[in-house]
Order: C-alpha cells, then structure tokens, then sequence
C-alpha cells in the first residue's frame, strides 16, 4: 500500500476511536466561569461607583479592569488559575482574566533565568501574538474607517 | 533458559543463543545477546502524583516535593537523576568508580539533566536522545557492549518532569488552558538500571532496534496515536524474527501510548495477525488513575522506566513473571518542526529481559 493512502486510512481510524470534546458540556462551563466573571466585574464597578461617584463613567471602567486584572494575577501566582481554566476555558479565556494570566505565568515561569533574559524577554512568549494582531488589525480598522468616514 | 523451535524459515533447529546470534543480526532488526547481561540494581523515583497512582507503591521513593528543595525544576531533575543512580549503585552494590559506563538521557534540549549528572559522577558517559524509549535504548546500547566483553557494569537511566518538560515542549506551567481528553501527563521521575556482566539478576537476553516510523499523525496532543505504529512495528519484527509469538511471553509492556495508544496498538497488531490480550499493559495507561484527571494516562521518558525498574522487575524476581518484553516507545518531534508542518515521527526499542 502507497504511503499517503496507509496514513489516510490510518488518520482516519484515528479519528473515528479519539475521544471528543463534550460541546455542549464545554460550553456550559465556559457560560458560567465567563458569566460568573463578568458579573464580578460589574459588582466591583458598581461599588467603586457608590464609593466614588466623581470619578466618572470611564475612569471607573479602567478601574475595574484593573482590579480584575490583579485579582487574575493573584490567582496565577497562588496557582487555581489553571484549575479554574481547565474547566473554564474560554470562559476564563476570553475576559481580560485570561490576557493577564497568560502573561503572569510566563513571567513567573521564565524568573529562572534572571528578570532581563527570563523574565522580560519571555513575558510575551503567549500574549506576543495577541499584543501583535490586536495591533495590526486595529490599524487595518482605523484605515477603513478613515477610507469610508474621512478623517472624522 | 530460551529453548525454543524456530518458525518461518529459520531452520527450525533449537533456539540457542549461541546458533541465532549470527543469523538474526545479518537479517533483521534483533539481536540475540550472546553473553546476556544481568540486571543486578535498580532505583526509581517519582513525584507526588505518580506515588499516588495504582502503581505508585512499587516505587523505591516517592519526593514529596517535585521541586526537591531546589531553585528551579531543572535543579530538581537533575538531583531526582543523581538519586536514582546512587540509589541502583547502592542496590547492586557498586561504588562509582566500579562502573564503566553510564548511559542517559531525558527530554530536555542538549539532554541537560544528564550531562550535568555525568559531571558529578566522573564516569564515562554516553548522552543519548531517544525521546521517551530512552530507557530500552540505553538497554541496548548497554546489552551490547557488555555482551560484546567491553565493558563490565553499565548504568542505564533517564529521567523527565512535568514541570520542565511543559516548559521545553508546551506552555508556562500556570497558564490556564484546556487539554483535550486525548492528551497525555509527562511523568516526574527518575530510574537508573545497573547492568553487569556477572550476577544473577534477570538478563537481558534479545533485544530489537526500532525503525523510525511516521504514520503522518500531526496532533502533537494526540502522542498515543502518533506512536502506536512504531510499537506495532518493533512488535512485528521482534515476533517475527526470534519466531516467538505474543503467548511467549508473561508479560508484555509498552512505554507511554496512554490509553487510547494502547487500544490503537491492539487493534494494530490484530491486524498483523498477533493478539495481544491480557499479557499486554502500557505503562502510560497504569500511571494514573482515573481520578487524578491525567486523561490518557502517563509520557515522558521516566513513564516507561520507572514502572519497569519497579513494578515489572519486583514481580520478575518474585516470579510472578519469567519472560517479559519491554517496548519503550518515543516521539521524535520537537517543536520548531510540528510548528513548520512536519508530521511526528516516532520510534520504538524492545528489550527481552529473561529471569
């Protein structure tokens, strides 16, 4: 039998006896980590808004991602962040939680060779492609919009 | 010990080990040894997880800190290899500079932990890469060298992390993401085998050095598949050229298929017309328990070779077992070639051990 055949055939076989994701259990988890964190998040606007109402709306916004963001760092560091995200997935992903625990455990990960060459040359090591497209596509972005609405 | 009639066409005269050495080294991929070697010491330590496991209390010591009171996971992996190895000087007697020889290897790039070993022992030492069948490779390489009258004593050993080997092969350990349920844990530990050309331990009496086989399997989770036709070749040839069959032995053991890998070699040797039943385990698969949330099961070069050090050889002294064959099986990828495209090439070494 011709290579490529014995691999299709074997790739197949393979597929048809791996284990599948359970979709609609994924999903559900995902639903309620992401909710659950949401939810906090608009729990903790909501205080900093009755603590200091002078602030304003979009201050308010920055704060609490940036407490959100702590809170995910946190996690990282005392080590449940990878226990919610196993079942969480892209519930634990998606929100800025998953952004700042992705470069919190790289920089943690790579201390061990100095905060110049480990640390700060790896912190990027997952986050880089996110810093990258988020860049690049917003650009793309700013230029439609520019090209269809003019520089208003 | 092998008294045996030949099949296909191989004389049909008694299995000696004297009369087939010439035969199957001209011919195939095994080697019969003519002087085996004994396994006269042993040592196996794993993490905390892994004591845990069914198997976990046939191990000579379970570290109840992974990180062993060390820096980095590096260190760790480096001190869990040194005791293993004095661990089987101790047991087989030996004081290091009886040995001629120590033959090791791990997971990491450059195999660092086993250099860095070898740099602390002053013995000879040959560093070997055979992904997770490190451990029957060293056997051999040892097997041979001894049988030949090189050398006396040899120490086999590897080793792997978790924590080191997610860093070299997937993410920061703390990064939160999902494994599919098809994925595999890479085992903490380490076993060092001390071989010898006198005692009485259980020899090594065949051995048969894999091919590099690739069935174009490209999911780099997916390691049980992508290594099941590597076993199953190793399999074949060892049958088909020492004209034994699976009933031949007590026990046959697959490195780290998990599993899923473990099904796919049944199913796999079936088709070559062997039926493996209940003689066949895989290491991987009796690592973890069902509990321990580690999917398929067990990887990693230490998987293999400390349920062989432990588990396999305690019940090969016991007697529960006489004839055992140990399929060491590993994945020869790295990182820059799954990312280029490269399917996963994958490799797998046997050894006959004989009580």
């Amino acid at each position: 039998m011709d290579k490529s055949k014995r691999n299709q055939r074997y790739e197949d076989y393979v597929s048809s006896v791996t284990p599948k994701t359970g979709t609609l259990h994924s999903l559900f988890n995902a639903f309620w980590i992401g909710g659950l964190t949401c939810a906090l998040a608009q729990g903790v606007g909501d205080i900093y808004y009755a603590l200091f109402p002078h602030l304003g709306k979009d201050l308010i916004v920055n704060y609490t991602s940036m407490t959100i963001i702590a809170i995910a760092i946190l996690f990282t560091g005392f080590g449940f962040f990878d226990v919610i995200a196993r079942k969480g997935g892209a519930g634990s992903f998606l929100p800025i939680t998953g952004f700042a625990n992705a470069m919190a455990s790289a920089s943690m990960e790579f201390k061990t060779e100095g905060l110049i060459m480990g640390t700060s040359v790896k912190m990027f090591s997952v986050v880089g492609p996110v810093v990258v497209n988020g860049v690049v596509w917003s650009a793309v972005a700013g230029i439609i919009h520019w090209l269809i609405a003019g520089g208003a | 010990m092998v008294i045996k009639t030949l099949r296909k066409g191989q004389g049909g005269e008694l299995f000696t080990n004297r009369r087939i050495v010439d035969k199957v080294i001209a011919k195939g991929q095994t080697i019969v040894y003519d002087n085996p070697p004994h396994i006269i010491g042993r040592m196996s330590v794993v993490g905390q997880k892994e004591g845990k496991g069914p198997v976990g209390k046939y191990f000579h010591r379970v570290l109840s800190d992974d990180k062993m009171g060390e820096k980095t996971f590096e260190n760790a992996e480096i001190k869990m290899l040194t005791t293993a190895i004095e661990g089987a000087l101790s047991s087989a007697k030996l004081r290091a500079r009886d040995v001629d020889l120590i033959i090791s290897g791990d997971l990491l790039n450059q195999v660092t932990t086993s250099n860095y070993v070898a740099r602390d022992l002053g013995v000879p030492y040959l560093g070997i890469y055979a992904a997770c069948s490190t451990m029957t490779e060293a056997l051999n390489l040892a097997s041979t060298m001894i049988s030949a009258g090189h050398f006396d004593n040899v120490l086999c050993s590897t080793a792997s992390h978790f924590a080191t080997a997610e860093r070299t092969y997937r993410y920061p350990l703390e990064y939160g993401c999902q494994r599919p349920p098809y994925a595999q844990w890479t085992v903490t530990g380490a076993a060092c085998t001390a071989l010898s050309s006198k005692g009485d331990g259980p020899k090594i009496t065949m051995g048969t050095i894999g091919r590099v086989v690739d069935f174009g399997t490209t999911d780099l989770n997916n390691m049980g598949a992508a290594m099941a036709p590597a076993a199953m070749d190793s399999m074949v040839a060892l049958f088909r050229e020492s004209g034994m069959t699976p009933s031949d032995f007590d026990l046959i053991i697959t490195g780290d298929l998990g599993k899923l890998g473990s099904d796919i070699l049944r199913d796999l040797m079936q088709e070559q017309g062997y039926y493996l039943g209940q003689r066949y385990i895989d290491c991987g698969n009796m690592m973890y328990d069902v509990n321990q949330h580690c999917y398929q099961g067990g990887s990693g070069a230490a998987c293999s070779a400390t349920v062989f050090n432990s588990y396999v050889l305690d019940k090969m002294i016991d007697g529960t077992y006489n004839r055992v064959a140990y399929f060491a099986t590993g994945a020869l990828m790295s990182t820059q070639s799954c990312y280029q495209g490269e399917t996963i090439p994958c490799i797998s070494h046997a050894v006959v051990i004989e009580r």
